[in-house]
């Protein structure tokens, strides 16, 4: 171990080096290319079959039940694979492999943050929101504190946590498809966000797992065929591939090891607590877990989700490495510098982020570069479907039907109210697509994580699992670690320096999650404890029914199948 | 005191049950186990990154291959291995316990 102060001074200089990769895999800037009509012809493919999905989703969707829940009657490994469809973006997969093919290693560091918040999930939350829950995590957390408050603060947290994950995967889409189809950037968007609305607005939760699951299929496929032909071309050895690449790398053996990237353990700290609390907040993957008929299918669900996604990074590592193979030596994939040198991390054609699709390329011709392209759309269409679905629940079934009509609505009516609120947030989702193309968007990601894991979680895990919560204590604590999440990132440097162009970050580190998790938690703790009106004794009283329904299910909402 | 008082007789039958009273501790031991378990590998990782850089840098035999990927690409295993683990456990044994207190609770709830 360092001394303090040598530890304090390596956070100060390495922390300008770290800041870029800690807040998300980012697409950056990108060039237009030449329009893709293979890539073209695939998509189209996928769009129709997801709308005939659609359509025989909309036809068999009466209830509210379906159009939240798909029923009742995913199974635990289709939900699994919804899970990693929904979870699995194209930043991860262009990202990460990007990542790999600059600094090796580091890549590593980065998939494993986003993995180890599933065991937790499953651990903590998974059977218990099954348990208790109907339609959204707000359920949940309001299911013995008081309705209004406690629904208003979960809609809020959602919607906040959608809209920063929505902007970025739009802005993401837009520039992705801008590079991989040639279509200009406006058009991707509304493509993407009218395809989003159809999906859920006339299929519900039906059509948005199918698409999830039908993308998971496609990527995980894709993938595995990249990685086993990398593979194949080193007879199958991990280690001739790692030499062959530090051998090509301008990092040489460096590639093996632990580079910039967690030099400031204080920020990595604290994105890996965003992470991996951030996963057990996010609504759009807690409102999975009503899909599936009772405990053992929600427990199924996180382990082949948790597999799926393993299995998907340790992919991406070898694709990677596969990029460094067999992208550095063949010159045409690189673009000279304006002294005529190429430089093989910076020169790429499309920039970095293209590695895995020119690899794509490289290991199966134009038609698997086409497949690959159309999949990374699907993507992106998997996950906005999913934020929007969240979006437009929290809209209709928490503050509509709980708090602005008070119970007093017809199922049809709330249904109706949750597919033009996804009608809404889809137009939205266009506009700040289209306003935020040439900001920095690459820490909205973490952003999001960093209020789902300051928020959402410790609403719902104190309400689960602490018998003195209180609706008072709840909804402060919960509304503190709001406030302090986006005030910290404003204040960091992501968008007080980068975005608002002062000097120097008032908050010195790239995520608030350290700070603004524990602030949540003893505010909700604090609060609950000095709460002694009637409503908190009834609430504490009222813990023991919701405790044994928790713990075993008696009286859980059961499977909806007809 | 009062809290229990307020206890309807079915919530006091429950949570008296020595089944119900075994589930609960079993299962919430096991999962609080798990989860500081994957807390201390992934924290532990983190700052073997950190502060251990020469470790991780180690190459194995004679290979390229360094200590690092290889705890890497072990952290990832571990976690799916902690998740099967889990399931494994719940799946059979908390489950038959659940379904056993079903079976002298469901009926006649009152909640």
């Amino acid at each position: 171990m360092r001394s303090p102060r040598l530890a304090t001074a390596s956070i100060i200089t390495v922390l300008s080096a770290n800041l870029a990769l800690a807040a998300g895999p980012d697409l950056g800037q990108v060039d237009r290319q030449a329009t893709n009509y293979i890539a073209i012809a695939m998509f189209l493919t996928f769009v129709a079959g997801t709308l005939v999905i659609t359509y025989r989703a909309a036809r068999a969707s009466k209830s509210a039940a379906d159009f939240y829940a798909a029923g009742g009657g995913i199974t635990g490994l289709q939900n699994g694979l919804a899970i990693a469809g929904d979870y699995m973006s194209a930043a991860s997969f262009l990202g990460i492999s990007a990542l790999v093919y600059t600094s090796g290693f580091d890549g590593l560091i980065y998939s494993i943050g986003f993995l180890v918040g599933w065991p937790l999930v499953l651990f903590l939350i998974a059977e218990r929101l099954r348990n208790l829950g109907k339609f959204t995590f707000a359920d949940v957390a309001s299911f013995r504190l008081d309705q209004t408050q406690v629904r208003i603060l979960s809609a809020t947290g959602t919607l906040v946590v959608v809209a920063f994950y929505l902007i970025a995967q739009m802005v993401g889409a837009g520039k992705l498809i801008q590079l991989l189809f040639g279509l200009p950037y406006l058009y991707a968007i509304i493509i993407v966000g009218g395809l989003m609305i159809v999906y859920v607005a006339f299929g519900g939760m039906k059509a948005t797992t199918w698409v999830q699951i039908i993308k998971a299929c496609l990527l995980l496929g894709g993938a595995t065929f990249m990685a086993l032909m990398v593979l194949a071309a080193f007879r199958f050895s991990p280690e001739a591939l790692f030499a062959r690449a530090v051998e090509l790398h301008p990092r040489e053996q460096a590639l093996m090891a632990p580079g910039a990237m967690v030099a400031d353990p204080i920020s990595a700290i604290s994105l890996g607590l965003a992470l991996m609390f951030g996963t057990a907040g996010l609504p759009h993957i807690l409102m999975r877990f009503f899909t599936v008929s009772d405990a053992k299918a929600a427990r199924k669900s996180v382990f082949y989700a948790t597999g799926f996604i393993a299995y998907f990074y340790i992919l991406t590592f070898i694709i990677g490495f596969g990029a460094i193979t067999f992208l550095m030596p063949d010159a045409s994939f690189f673009t000279p510098g304006p002294d005529g040198v190429v430089n093989r991390l910076t020169g790429m054609i499309g920039g970095t982020n293209m590695a895995a699709i020119h690899l794509a390329n490289a290991v199966g011709g134009s038609y698997f570069l086409g497949f690959i392209s159309a999949v990374a759309f699907a993507t992106i269409l998997a996950v906005v479907a999913g934020l929007t679905l969240s979006g437009a629940s929290a809209v209709s079934h928490d503050l509509y039907a709980s708090v602005i009509a008070r119970g007093r609505v017809s199922e049809t009516r709330e249904v109706n109210i949750s597919k033009i609120s996804a009608v809404v947030i889809g137009v939205v989702a266009i506009a700040l697509g289209y306003t935020f193309e040439n900001q920095n968007v690459a820490f909205m990601v973490g952003l999001a994580f960093a209020i789902a894991a300051s928020c959402n979680f410790p609403v719902l895990a104190m309400s689960i699992l602490w018998r003195g919560t209180t609706t008072r204590g709840a909804v402060v604590g919960g509304f503190l670690g709001l406030v302090s999440a986006v005030t910290m990132v404003v204040l960091s440097k992501a968008v007080w320096v980068d975005t608002f162009h002062n000097a120097t970050a008032i908050f010195p580190y790239d995520n608030p999650a350290l700070f603004s998790m524990p602030i949540a938690f003893i505010g909700i703790w604090l609060v609950s404890r000095s709460d002694t009106s009637t409503r908190a004794r009834a609430e504490t009283a009222a813990f023991e029914a919701q405790y044994i329904r928790s713990e075993t299910g008696i009286g859980a909402t059961g499977a909806h199948i007809h | 005191m009062l809290d229990v008082q307020r206890l309807n007789p079915w919530h006091e039958r429950v949570l008296g049950n020595l089944k119900f009273q075994q589930l609960v501790r079993e299962r919430s031991g096991f999962a609080w186990t798990l989860s500081a378990v994957m807390l201390l590998v992934y924290c532990g990782f983190i700052l073997l990154v950190a502060f251990a850089k020469n470790t991780m840098a180690t190459r194995i035999g004679t290979g390229v291959t360094s200590v690092g990927i290889v705890i890497g690409l072990a952290v990832i295993v571990t976690a799916f291995l902690l998740t099967g683990l889990y399931v494994a456990r719940a799946n059979t044994q908390f489950d038959k316990l659940t379904e056993g207190l079903k079976r002298d609770f469901d009926e006649g709830s009152n909640r």
